[in-house]
């Protein structure tokens, strides 16, 4: 059993779902980064950008529909990682079992 | 433009203050219910995967909504609603901060700990290096972050209760103690999560209500709303103010909520009250649904509430601004809603200190008691035994320092739990799920050097140096108010230098079989 462990750690489907779910974290909590800290920056150097009304008629300010997009966008990355989990992660890794298990 | 309401000005009755008929009978219902839930809970909770982690029987639909509960604190409610109303846009920049920690949560650990985990976060951390000293050292980092997280929720609900039902502060607490512990000792993890569910689909309703009900009088367009804000307060309410004055204080904030999220225990621990990773995952997908809707509509409940009441009606009875959601339910549904409101705000006051009361015993009897004082021998019937006593002596520490702190400034310790959390108990966790090389003795001083630098550089910063010690302005000795960028980089830098420095031969053999359990859950409880 323990040698069946270190080879399939060792082979290349193993290291290629491991890499697949680093790059999956990293590129979807960069995405959360820029869009959190973009919004933090934004408030921080450019703050009449933010002020400026959404049109002359309205009080509406630009930084209301982008403090809501960025709660948006948040909860779309976690949409976005469990569709790829549901379809790509979890599948692989029923093979992988199967493998280790013999069935 | 809609018709701006005489209230604005006028002068407003209420009944804040005193315990109305129907405050009191909501609250009866509330507390009737979730002690029917306890009795049902605690027929089935006699073993230690019951008591701590509800026999792994939660859906992750419930866990959603419980995870929800834990972090959806009458403090978040009632402080958003009313930093909205008294400051307008600069509430909703501090509403968004709030939420980016959990998709955080969900992208970098909420399935590795739920496959390594057993009932705390310290069995993750612990894994594979030496028991006694990274138990003691996770301990020290878990229980200080839900001590001063603690200690805040107990000082606000006491004056909170006060504000809403008249109630002596003193009673209030002892209440609040008596009642979460009941929970908690009787009903283990299986009523603390129901309790956090029923209390989340109120809140959530209330809420939900109390928006509508607002934008019901600006012709269903928050368009209308905003204007009614701005001919009132000026333009500048629907404008970023002074909230963000310098991008390295709030970008060091933002790091303490987003990273902080991933190093509170009590959130942690509800991970392992799901069957498997995947609904792990799936719990997380339905909490940032169920919180970020919660942010995105408070800032409405706020707003209405400047409109509606006014801002001097509601500087008037409170400060710092936490009545404008009860006045604003008041205006809007009488007596009967406020009540519900003020019921509803209690409840979510017990449910946050039961999550963080079973946090804190089970890091007493399963790290300490079990792993460190018996060296893993205990047997069911002694551990058990021993998170019962935990629980109650918790209880009653966290009665004993809301008395203590009565009437003290203790708003920092949230950013302080957030602080430890992310500088003492994430970094660690973090290191020792991914990196092979870890070692005990980094584990140890990583969480060590975060917990004292986040505690450390709070002390002499300008959120307590001047603002709880009174020295003058200018005189702290370190300029952001909340450490969290340097003492979670020094926390990485020293668990990585330590670990270079010392080698764990064992740790690194079982890094194998942690690595087939983290991605594959082979071995998982």
């Amino acid at each position: 059993m323990q040698k069946d462990v270190h080879s399939l750690l060792e082979s290349s489907e193993f290291k290629s779902l491991v890499a697949k779910r680093a790059k999956i974290s990293i590129l979807l909590t960069m995405l959360l980064f820029v869009s959190y800290y973009g919004f933090v920056l934004l408030i921080g150097y450019n703050k009449p950008f933010l002020a400026q009304k959404l049109d002359e008629a309205t009080a509406t300010t630009l930084g209301i529909p982008l403090a809501i997009g960025v709660i948006l966008t948040s909860w779309l990355l976690t949409v976005i990682y469990v569709v790829w989990a549901n379809a790509i992660y979890d599948p692989e890794v029923k093979r992988l079992r199967a493998k280790l298990f013999g069935k | 433009m809609p018709p701006v309401t005489e209230q604005a000005t006028g002068a407003i009755h209420t009944t804040l203050g005193t315990p109305t008929l129907p405050a009191i009978v909501f609250f009866l219902i509330i507390v009737a219910i979730t002690l029917a839930i306890t009795y049902w809970a605690a027929k089935r909770t006699k073993t230690t995967k019951e008591f701590y982690a509800a026999g792994r029987s939660v859906s992750a639909f419930q866990n959603g909504l419980a995870l929800s509960g834990d972090y959806m604190s009458a403090a978040s409610f009632l402080g958003i609603a009313g930093m909205v109303a008294l400051k307008g846009y600069d509430g909703m920049i501090y509403a968004v901060g709030w939420l980016v920690g959990w998709p955080a949560l969900m992208f970098l650990i909420a399935e590795p700990l739920r496959n390594l985990g057993k009932f705390t976060f310290a069995d993750v951390v612990a894994f594979r290096l030496k028991q006694t000293p990274v138990r003691i050292a996770s301990a020290i980092g878990g229980i200080l972050t839900v001590l001063f997280y603690t200690i805040a929720q107990m000082v606000g609900s006491g004056s909170l209760v006060k504000l809403m039902f008249g109630i002596p502060y003193e009673y209030a607490e002892i209440m609040v103690g008596v009642i979460m512990l009941a929970y908690v000792l009787f009903g283990g993890m299986l009523a603390t999560t129901w309790v956090q569910i029923i209390k989340a689909v109120m809140l959530l309703c209330g809420v939900t209500v109390m928006m509508l009900m607002v934008l019901a009088k600006f012709n269903f367009n928050p368009g209308d709303l905003y204007a009614a804000v701005s001919t009132q307060y000026g333009q500048a309410a629907l404008e970023p103010g002074g909230l963000i004055t310098s991008p390295i204080d709030a970008i060091s904030l933002g790091l303490a909520l987003m990273f902080g999220l991933l190093g509170l225990p009590h959130i942690l621990q509800r991970f392992f009250t799901v069957p498997d990773a995947k609904a792990a995952r799936i719990s997380v997908l339905f909490a940032t649904g169920f919180i970020g809707y919660f942010y995105i509509i408070i800032p409405i409940v706020g707003f209405g509430a400047a409109a509606l009441i006014g801002r001097d009606v509601i500087i008037n009875i409170d400060k710092g601004g936490n009545m404008a959601a009860p006045l604003l339910a008041e205006f809007l549904g009488g007596t009967p809603f406020l009540g519900f409101i003020a019921a509803v705000a209690f409840a979510t006051i017990l449910a946050v200190v039961a999550g963080l009361t079973l946090a804190a015993a089970s890091s007493f009897s399963h790290d300490i008691y079990v792993h460190v004082i018996k060296k893993g021998n205990a047997t069911e019937q002694e551990e058990m035994r021993a998170s019962k006593i935990a629980t109650l002596l918790f209880g009653i520490v966290a009665v004993g320092l809301g008395i203590l702190f009565k009437g003290q400034n203790v708003a920092f310790m949230v950013g302080l739990a957030f602080a430890i959390a992310c500088s003492a108990n994430f970094p660690a966790l973090i290191l020792s799920i991914f990196w092979k090389k870890f070692t005990t003795a980094g584990a140890v001083w990583a969480i060590l050097t975060g917990a004292f630098l986040a505690v450390g550089l709070i002390i002499i910063s300008p959120t307590v140096w001047v603002d709880i010690f009174k020295n003058p302005k200018g005189s702290e000795l370190f300029a952001l108010k909340n450490p969290a960028i340097v003492s979670m980089t020094a926390s990485f830098l020293v668990g990585y230098v330590v670990s270079l420095l010392t080698k764990d031969e064992t740790a690194e053999q079982k890094f194998e079989d942690e690595k087939l359990r983290t991605y594959l859950g082979v071995g998982a409880e």
